[in-house]
């Protein structure tokens, strides 16, 4: 019986490169943030990177082309292969709703690997509007003169500030609760590692088509 | 015969901690000229260059090719927002390198604008003599590169008429700057040439503050603020990278707004 991934090489690239990328543009962008709070406190010091303004703006600015690059190779892989469609739709909101109320009551169940629940489908789909909002407020406060269309969209510099912060807000708290979900399911880590056997034999695969 | 190298390390995080303290508000600028001077330490010391060194160059040679990135982007006919006068905020900030009580006090009638480089007509301009040229405003917005910005109504001469009027070479790369407080920038020749950029004389209508640069400086929009050097005594035009105050201190030397 041939071994069978649950992700994609791609997609397990994409995950380990993209959680690299998302330290090091928040860690730095904080160090940014502090030098001119939007709102009334700072990050710690010692959860920043960069020693000071200029450091923290090149490990942002280096570090952004990781995180870009490898969000379109991943866009790209999902909609290409079909990836995108087969795991992250449909979500139907009667079933949203049932997944929600199972989860909140610590009984939704996460046994079968192969599919995402509702709230799954969710979480990972706001995660990815998130950061292309986050990559789309970025641009307008890196170069807001030659973007004049997504300025407007974002309501001006300022206001792009705003939104990159809470785009942030969003992606820490989506790793946060996501941590927390790999420590209660733990071989949801071993799916998205690189070891054989890559074959979860614990784990009932309903479907033979998760491979896209 | 092979000396023995002095067996000297410095405990950077050590040192940084010691510092740190002090580093806060005001002084936050002066960090990064410690941090370099204390890379600069270590190198004389004769350490061999450390992890830190190499992920430092290479974040460097990244912020490099970003300013590439940025002079590739950028479009000589787009322009900055502007923004109607209701909206220009008061007071505006005032931002050096140094705290306001070390504004430079400078004698407009005494002062020269030097001009140097790949420009035919290198007569020095004085202060009455700028003021006779074609004067135009803006009221666009100031965006720092600590994140804050501020709008404001400045007024002067079009740089790119100036540099037509000098006989300035615009097929260099670069037009730098010195200032009177010993500050000094570099821009690329594009944005010296946009629309927008002004060598300003006044600020609201009003001869140019001495804390917002008196007798004059050069305003971009399509800039940070570092970018926009204030107390100009000198402009030069050259094809060798001058570089800049703060760019040499590890900010991106293009600095795009």
């Amino acid at each position: 019986m041939p071994a069978i991934a649950l992700h994609p090489l791609t997609i397990r690239i994409c995950h380990w490169l993209n959680a690299i990328a998302v330290f090091l543009m928040v860690t730095s962008g904080w160090r940014i943030y502090n030098a001119s709070p939007i709102f009334n406190f700072t990050f710690p010091k010692a959860m920043t990177i960069g020693g000071w303004l200029g450091g923290g703006i090149l490990w942002h600015f280096a570090a952004m082309w990781l995180f870009g690059i490898n969000a379109l190779i991943y866009i790209g892989v999902n909609l290409y292969s079909g990836r995108l469609r087969h795991k992250f739709f449909p979500i139907r909101p009667q079933q949203l709703w049932a997944d929600i109320n199972d989860a909140l009551h610590l009984k939704l169940q996460h046994t079968d690997l192969s599919h995402y629940n509702a709230v799954q489908k969710c979480a990972y789909l706001s995660v990815m509007v998130a950061i292309a909002i986050a990559i789309g407020s970025g641009l307008v406060i890196w170069n807001s003169s030659q973007f004049p269309l997504l300025r407007e969209l974002m309501g001006g510099f300022d206001n792009a500030r705003i939104v990159h912060f809470f785009a942030m807000v969003f992606m820490v708290g989506f790793v946060l609760i996501h941590l927390v979900m790999v420590a209660l399911v733990p071989v949801t880590l071993k799916s998205m590692g690189f070891s054989r056997p890559r074959l979860f034999k614990s784990v009932s695969l309903k479907s033979k088509s998760l491979e896209v | 015969m092979a000396k023995s190298r002095p067996n000297i390390s410095i405990d950077t995080p050590y040192l940084i901690k010691q510092i740190q303290p002090k580093l806060d508000n005001e002084s936050r600028r002066l960090f990064g000229k410690r941090i370099l001077s204390l890379g600069a330490l270590s190198m004389l010391s004769g350490c061999t260059l450390t992890d830190e060194h190499s992920v430092e160059k290479m974040l460097i040679s990244v912020s490099h090719w970003n300013d590439k990135v940025q002079a590739f982007l950028f479009d000589p006919n787009k322009l900055a927002p502007t923004y109607p006068e209701s909206m220009i905020t008061t007071p505006f900030p005032f931002n050096a390198y140094y705290g306001q009580d070390e504004i430079r006090d400078i004698d407009g009638d005494q002062y020269v604008l030097q001009l140097g480089g790949h420009i035919q007509h290198k007569k020095p301009w004085r202060l009455a003599e700028l003021a006779l040229l074609p004067q135009t405003t803006q009221v666009t917005r100031h965006i720092c590169v600590e994140g804050w910005s501020a709008i404001g109504k400045w007024g002067g001469v079009r740089f790119s008429d100036f540099l037509q009027r000098i006989g300035a070479d615009t097929s260099a790369k670069y037009v730098g700057f010195k200032c009177a407080d010993n500050y000094y920038t570099s821009i690329d020749m594009p944005t010296a040439l946009h629309r927008q950029t002004l060598l300003t004389l006044t600020f609201a209508d009003r001869t140019l503050p001495r804390e917002y640069g008196y007798p004059m400086k050069l305003r971009m929009p399509t800039k940070l603020g570092f970018k926009n050097p204030k107390h100009i005594t000198e402009i030069y035009v050259t094809n060798d990278y001058p570089g800049g105050y703060w760019e040499d201190q590890g900010y991106h030397w293009f600095g795009g707004a």
